[in-house]
């Protein structure tokens, strides 16, 4: 059969298997996870929540081709804004989440009005600039707003008028976010964040394949054709960032919402550089790879880290005494507080050997099988993912 | 009644005069084919058509607006597309694509936050911008990602993206450069049928097979300065113009 449909991406109904595919994988999460150790709230949570942080930041970086390097700002941002709406309205996280969008949005339209006034480098800079400044804030002046170094925490005697109308505000004991009623902490808060992965994903893809998103790709293919052929460019990237930075906020509500706190590292640059990191390991510009490169780089971090000598020892029990040392030695380098390292290490070889990220390994892989099996079944949900 | 009306035009750079008091009258549904030696400033004219360059004295009219101090969208909103030196094209987008997206501008002007319907439901855009791929002879390819078309078809390919626009005013420049003679007539071809669509057409070009069968009217520029003006027949006769343009050899 010709090909028509990839002329410009996936057809329909691909994109609604492939859709219904990552809904059931998400859902189906804490199950799968457990078999390779990950199968507890705390970083799945961590999963759904990066994940949507780096399928926002995907739509700036991926199609656009804007390299924002602050958008942890964004992710402050909308963590200070959902606890100020514990603390003033109310312990339920729909407001929280709805403020939250909303202050990145109105930051994003002013960071990015500014920075995409320049590309390349210069853009990048500038957003970093913006970063660090809003970071260095939150620690000093804007001490009254963001208590500084402490952070920002929920205390029982907040005001929060909403449920002191209704008349359930409680200063006894410590407030605990919700969602009408349901505790967010464990597996509810997980799947609350779960489902807001999803819809996440399901706008992103929309994106992706409606001609606004057709736009983004052709200004990070050629901006001078673009303004030539009749578009002014400027409020199709800034509408990207803003979007993006609203992913970011929305992912910083969630953050409050599992663990009602707001502190000024989450904007830090390490935050935003971990972000690009998310994103170009799974695969920039793809719709799925952002959400692995996040789950990859948070399932390092959970996993890696909690090793420690007692784990190797046993690992390499099998081996005689001499040769287990030396081997917990070296591998005691990568795991606990040097799981950084591992990191590293595997980011390296992917940009070295998979400039396209997890995405073009499994894209590699899929072709291998086709070949092999000299079958013409389309790729089509590998490709258009 | 021209069309594009451009007096007293000057430019510098650093002190070199690249546009020299140029004028020039472009009739509506012409051809008119600017020539003229490497360095004449032929390109910096057209330059100063669709906003990269403003004139630094001078006046250019098309159709009651003026093009000065306009920023390049807004010249091609107003209806003028302009085919580059070195193919501009969407490299990492399938040719399709490449066509659709200068359709879209056509229809929905410089912005619009269009992110709701899926790009391939877009059948009377699609449409459109298949059949000017089978016109410029591309249509196979329509999945193919157009950086990797020869040189040849990537300009075939950016005259199709002018063309979906269905401009008023369309800019060659050097259109058929670096291509077999065959794909040459070919062009000249398709330059010809567009012709007939009533787009008015400045081309700069350096292969007189192509200038004389393409121009209605000629303009020969030397040194930034027009030196002669008419008909291909009329230039073919201008003692000054071999002179300037071909060194005395015969045209």
């Amino acid at each position: 059969m010709a090909p028509t449909v990839s002329a410009i991406g996936g057809s329909a109904r691909t994109d609604f298997i492939f859709m219904m595919l990552f809904a059931a994988a998400v859902l189906t999460a804490p199950f799968w996870a457990s078999f390779i150790g990950a199968g507890y709230p705390d970083l799945l949570q961590k999963w759904a929540i990066y994940g949507l942080f780096a399928i926002g930041f995907n739509i700036l970086f991926g199609l656009t081709g804007y390299l924002s390097f602050g958008h942890a700002a964004f992710l402050g941002i909308g963590s200070y804004a959902a606890v100020w709406s514990f603390k003033l309205l109310t312990m339920n996280v729909l407001p929280a989440i709805a403020f939250a969008i909303l202050f990145s949005a109105l930051f994003a339209l002013a960071i990015g009005y500014i920075s995409l006034r320049r590309t390349g480098i210069y853009f990048s800079i500038l957003t970093l600039a913006f970063a660090q400044m809003s970071y260095n804030l939150a620690y000093s002046v804007l001490t009254p707003i963001t208590n500084g170094e402490t952070g920002l925490k929920v205390i029982p005697t907040d005001p929060r008028i909403l449920e002191e109308l209704a008349g359930v505000r409680n200063t006894a004991v410590a407030p605990t976010t919700s969602l009408f009623g349901v505790e967010m902490t464990g597996y509810p808060g997980f799947y609350f964040c779960a489902v807001i992965l999803i819809i996440g994903f399901f706008i992103a893809m929309k994106i992706a394949r409606s001609p606004f998103g057709t736009m983004l790709k052709a200004i990070k293919s050629n901006q001078t054709r673009m303004n030539y052929t009749g578009f002014n460019t400027r409020p199709y990237t800034l509408a990207a960032f803003v979007i993006s930075g609203m992913y970011a906020g929305m992912a910083g509500a969630l953050l409050a919402s599992t663990d009602p706190l707001a502190g000024a590292e989450r904007m830090q640059w390490t935050a935003s550089g971990e972000v690009v990191l998310m994103t170009i390991l799974g695969g920039a510009g793809t719709l799925l790879g952002p959400v692995l490169g996040a789950a990859v780089i948070k399932y390092f971090e959970n996993i890696f880290s909690a090793f420690n000598e007692q784990v190797l020892n046993a690992m390499f029990s099998f081996l005689p005494e001499v040769l287990k040392e030396g081997a917990v030695a070296v591998a005691g380098l990568f795991v606990g507080e040097g799981w950084h390292l591992t990191l590293g290490v595997v980011f390296m070889l992917i940009v070295i050997f998979l400039p396209g990220g997890i995405m073009e390994g499994i894209r590699r892989v899929h072709k291998l099988f086709k070949r092999s099996d000299g079958s013409s079944r389309s790729g089509a949900a590998a490709e258009s993912a | 009644m021209s069309i594009l009306t451009v007096q007293g035009v000057n430019k510098s750079f650093a002190g070199l005069k690249a546009l020299n008091q140029v004028n020039l009258k472009v009739e509506q549904g012409h051809v008119h084919a600017i020539i003229g030696p490497n360095g004449a400033g032929k390109s910096t004219l057209l330059n100063c058509f669709v906003g990269r360059l403003e004139p630094d004295t001078g006046t250019v009219m098309f159709d009651g607006n003026s093009l000065l101090n306009r920023r390049p969208h807004e010249i091609n909103q107003l209806g003028v597309a302009r085919v580059f030196q070195t193919p501009e094209i969407f490299p990492d987008l399938s040719l399709l694509e490449n066509v659709m997206i200068p359709a879209f501008a056509h229809r929905d002007g410089a912005f619009k936050l269009n992110w709701l319907p899926r790009i391939d439901g877009e059948a009377e855009i699609r449409d459109k911008a298949e059949h000017i791929l089978e016109d410029v002879g591309l249509a196979d390819n329509r999945s193919d990602h157009a950086g990797a078309l020869s040189r040849g078809d990537k300009r075939r390919l950016e005259l199709a993206m002018c063309l979906v626009q269905e401009p008023r005013l369309l800019l060659l420049d050097e259109p058929t450069a670096g291509m077999s003679r065959a794909d040459t007539n070919s062009t000249i071809d398709l330059l010809k049928r567009i012709g007939e669509r009533g787009i008015t057409k400045i081309v700069i070009e350096h292969d007189m097979h192509v200038v004389f069968s393409l121009a209605h009217r000629v303009s020969v520029l030397a040194q930034g300065t027009v030196i002669a003006e008419g008909t291909p027949e009329e230039i073919r006769a201008n003692p000054k113009v071999q002179e300037a343009y071909l060194g005395g050899a015969h045209l």
